[in-house]
């Protein structure tokens, strides 16, 4: 099964709702015209596009004006256009070009941070490199113990702080002892933090620092973890997160359920972070290098046209 | 760039704000800005849908309300809609009438259904006496069992959990240990699950057939997208949910999705939770999280702080200080303290119309209030009745008691000399009285923001307190006073009108619920507990009387002769501070007598710099 197909499997569900609904549209050979394209846009909306939503039909309406859209299968065809256009082409799997890669992960809470890292560290595990995760998250009850087990799972070296300690302070000692172990990846978990909460954004950009004092240019990649069920909210979310840190890229989680994701497509235009890797599942395997394309086949349904 | 729902509203209402009469192409421009904002809200589109088409008949079938701007009338229509939709107010959990009330938590990964089980227990311990149970049925995640165990033992109470069970049996054995030990509430926290997953959702099934749970509860994160009303449906389709949690509602989300989730369950939402300690759980209100959402802030939040920590004497105390004119360092003081008690300064902003989206660029820091602070309680008794025996020396002594620098006494002085002055003009000139009862009404008219606090006395404080905050925050924000306002809320640059919001539109229909409160004096007294009842009665009066005349009599002795109209300019505010002496006044029902002039203008301008 190639990588497309299975994020389409996926991605099945994500697909049903907006495509029946575009099929659904055109049920019983409606003309294209300002009641249908309408309702399009509010299709959209469910998949958390947001302003997106209103900026794609308007480009359809255009293109129908120009004769250029026709039926069904162009409005898909233009929609899939429109979209992947939207998005980074530097997207997908990350490159370790330094010795180590030092990858620092934030987001807000429950956004899904420890078990993306989790999957990250599977991932690169099986790509036989070494890996060492670093619990950050002092804060939360249990969640260095949530990290710890996933390390053991994996394989993968783990350093933890005492409980209340400063997060900085295990950033620094986790790169420290990676940089002694000769790991190749070090992955470093961050408590959840709300966006609107300065002090904590303070924190995190004080572990970007703290970081890079022990070991220069690192952290050499920030990954923001967003939720894929929220909505307009992330946008914000990517907003806050990186003018505290250098964000690099994003992780989707939660991909598996109903939920779209439209939001990245705001981030995207706005603060072109490329998505890496997207969550679409509970098993540690889940983990997927994110493609544009098939996410966004997957999105309009183009995919099966072909 | 994606605007907040406030922001979108306050411009759809502000284009509506501009005309005459309602007609039904200004009508469709304002019901077309409500709907791209909601959406922009992440209000399910379905919702939206019905939302607008409720609006719209709503204003398009009713006669205008006599000197009710069309503008207000939609927005309240706006308002009561959202209201209607968001629920019940005072929604609580029922408990079992006998043996242990067993609620279950369900909710998606990362919802924040651990978190909240231990700050429902604790709630529950501190407001019902009651005695929780823990039970750790999320045997999915790593760590949960290990997380929940940690919060149970930092608010005290009983974790239950059986390793190598499932979550079904896991539950039954718990609900049965709560029994034997006389435990009265049994709280079951679940893993999180997908909707979409089969095999999950007939676990939760499963547990809620073994157990039979008197509450089955939905935790839900108040940032989530369209996706929030398919969730939604599925766990209800699967389970017989009684309410819903929201949670991480300290953030930026505009509780879209508390909107849509109600319109699919149709149970209340019966906390929300506020913040990431165990105590940051608030009772749901839906018409403070409407007035939230249409940008009137959080006035009946604020307001019931105030009436909760700061006591009548001393609001009576700070009334008199202020009706004697003399106003010492001493009662400067008194204000500092009076205003922290109301909690972290940056909630408080966050609970003033229009200041909400304003508070997260703010950065408020508490600490400059512990340094003023530091300062007066650096200085004798003496010198804080009698500020001016202050010299250079005492200025130095003070600086260091402080552990600051001299400048720093100087500012405050300074600045306690431009109150000081301040108040005296007030009182002298009393400028309300100069404004003539036609511009009172227009006044009052554009100060609405919905119309349910028209004529509440909460506008004159929160008017007065808005522009003073904007001044606040220092010349460099200059549109932050109007910034997110809804209508025409002036800012503290802007033509302002605030001073009229006087309770004294209706003294005939004085006296109102007392409430044991003290007796009023005159008219001119409000009484803002009862704000709302207050403004729906108006209104009512106001719909019979058929006539919209806002012209209230003289509010005060003081008015006599016939007054010489001013511009709204000579109302302009220095830079100041909400008075927390006006906000005990309002939370226990009394106002200042010179606010029946200008509210603002004669509150305690406190300008603290910060």
């Amino acid at each position: 099964m190639g990588l497309l197909d299975r994020l389409k499997s996926k991605l099945a569900r994500t697909r049903e709702t907006l495509t029946d609904g575009i099929a659904g549209l055109f049920r019983g050979g409606r003309p294209i015209d300002a009641a249908l394209l309408g309702e399009l846009e509010e299709l959209l909306y469910t998949s958390d596009l947001g302003p997106v939503a209103a900026e794609v039909t308007q480009a359809l309406a255009r293109a129908h004006q120009r004769g250029e859209v026709k039926g069904e299968d162009d409005v898909r065809a233009r929609m899939r256009e429109v979209l992947v256009e939207r998005l980074d082409a530097r997207g997908g799997e990350l490159e370790l070009s330094h010795r180590p890669t030092v990858i620092l992960v934030c987001g807000v809470n429950g956004s899904g941070k420890t078990t993306s890292i989790a999957k990250l560290g599977h991932r690169l595990r099986a790509q036989k490199k070494r890996v060492l995760l670093g619990a950050c998250d002092t804060f939360r009850a249990a969640a260095a113990e949530q990290l710890a087990i996933w390390a053991s799972r994996n394989g993968a070296e783990f350093v933890r702080g005492g409980p209340e300690a400063d997060p900085a302070s295990v950033a620094f000692d986790a790169v420290d002892r990676g940089l002694a172990l000769g790991v190749d990846v070090i992955v470093l978990d961050t408590a959840g933090r709300l966006h609107t909460q300065k002090h904590l954004m303070a924190e995190l950009g004080k572990l970007e620092r703290v970081v890079a004092k022990r070991l220069p240019g690192a952290p050499h990649e920030v990954l923001l973890v967003i939720d894929a069920t929220n909505g307009q909210n992330a946008i914000r979310q990517a907003r806050e997160f990186t003018s505290a840190v250098k964000v690099t890229g994003l992780i989707v989680a939660k991909l598996d359920g109903t939920a779209r994701a439209g939001a990245i497509f705001t981030i995207q235009q706005e603060l072109g972070l490329p998505v890496r890797y997207v969550g679409t599942g509970e098993s540690l395997e889940l983990l997927e290098p994110f493609d544009r394309e098939a996410f966004v086949d997957a999105l309009v349904g183009a995919g099966l046209q072909r | 760039m994606f605007e907040s729902l406030t922001q979108r509203l306050s411009s759809a209402f502000s284009f509506l704000g501009s005309k005459k009469e309602l007609t039904p192409e200004n009508i469709e421009e304002g019901l077309a800005q409500v709907r791209a904002a909601l959406l922009e809200a992440d209000v399910n589109f379905k919702v939206v849908r019905d939302f607008v088409l409720r609006v719209r008949e709503s204003v398009t079938g009713a006669k205008r309300v006599g000197g009710v701007e069309p503008s207000q009338q939609f927005i309240h229509a706006c308002h009561e809609e959202l209201v209607r939709l968001l629920g019940p107010e005072d929604a609580r959990l029922e408990f079992a009438k006998s043996g242990p009330t067993i609620v279950l938590m369900a909710g998606l990964q990362g919802a924040g259904k651990t978190t909240t089980v231990a700050k429902l227990a604790k709630r529950l311990m501190a407001s019902e006496k009651r005695r929780p149970l823990l039970v750790a049925a999320d045997v999915k995640r790593p760590a949960a069992v290990e997380q929940l165990k940690i919060l149970g033992a930092q608010i005290g109470a009983q974790v239950f959990h059986e390793a190598g069970l499932a979550a079904p049996e896991v539950c039954a054995r718990g609900v049965e240990f709560a029994r034997k030990h006389g435990l009265d509430l049994v709280l079951l926290d679940t893993a999180g699950r997908l909707h979409v997953d089969d095999e999950m959702m007939a676990e939760i099934a499963e547990v809620a057939r073994r157990v039979e749970p008197h509450q089955q509860v939905l935790v839900v994160d108040a940032m989530t997208g369209q996706d929030a009303v398919r969730s939604a449906e599925a766990f209800h389709a699967r389970l017989s949910l009684s309410g819903v949690i929201l949670t991480k509602l300290d953030g930026d989300a505009r509780g879209g999705a508390a909107l849509s989730i109600q319109s699919v369950v149709g149970r209340p939402i019966l906390f929300v939770g506020v913040g990431e300690k165990l105590d940051d759980l608030d009772p749901f209100s839906p018409r403070r999280m409407a007035g939230r959402i249409l940008g009137m802030g959080d006035v009946v939040g604020l307001v019931e702080t105030a009436q909760s920590q700061i006591s009548e004497a001393e609001a009576q105390q700070a009334y008199e200080k202020m009706v004697l004119g003399s106003f010492t360092l001493e009662d400067m003081l008194a204000q500092l303290r009076m205003i922290q008690k109301l909690g972290p300064m940056k909630k408080v902003l966050g609970m003033l119309p229009g200041m909400s989206g304003m508070a997260e660029h703010i950065d408020v820091d508490d600490r400059r209030m512990k340094r003023l602070e530091a300062l007066f309680t650096s200085m004798t008794p003496r010198e804080r009745l009698h500020p001016d025996s202050i010299d250079l020396s005492r200025r130095r002594r003070i600086a260091r008691g402080s552990g600051q620098d001299v400048g720093a006494v100087g500012e405050l002085l300074k600045s306690h000399k431009a109150m000081q002055r301040m108040m005296k003009e007030m009182n002298k000139l009393g400028l309300g009285a100069r404004l003539g009862a036609k511009q009172k009404a227009e006044t009052l008219r554009q100060m609405s923001p919905t119309g349910e606090l028209a004529s509440g006395s909460a506008g004159g404080l929160f008017g007065g307190g808005l522009s003073g905050l904007s001044g606040l925050f220092g010349g460099g924000r200059p549109s932050a006073g109007g910034m997110d306002l809804p209508g025409k809320l002036p800012g503290g640059s802007g033509p302002s009108g605030g001073p009229f919001r006087g309770p004294g539109r209706r003294p005939a229909r004085r006296p109102r619920r007392g409430n044991g409160g003290p007796v009023r004096r005159s008219p001119a007294h409000g009484f803002v507990r009862d704000a709302q009842v207050r403004v729906e009665t108006q209104r009512e009066t106001e719909a019979q009387e058929g006539q919209g005349t806002l012209e209230s009599p003289p509010l005060c002795s003081r008015e006599r002769g016939r007054p010489t109209p001013a511009s709204p300019q000579d109302l302009r505010l220095p830079p100041a501070f909400v008075s927390a002496t006006r906000l005990s006044f309002l939370a226990h029902g009394r106002r200042h007598p010179h606010e029946a002039h200008g509210p603002y203008q004669s509150a305690l301008l406190l300008d603290l710099g910060l």
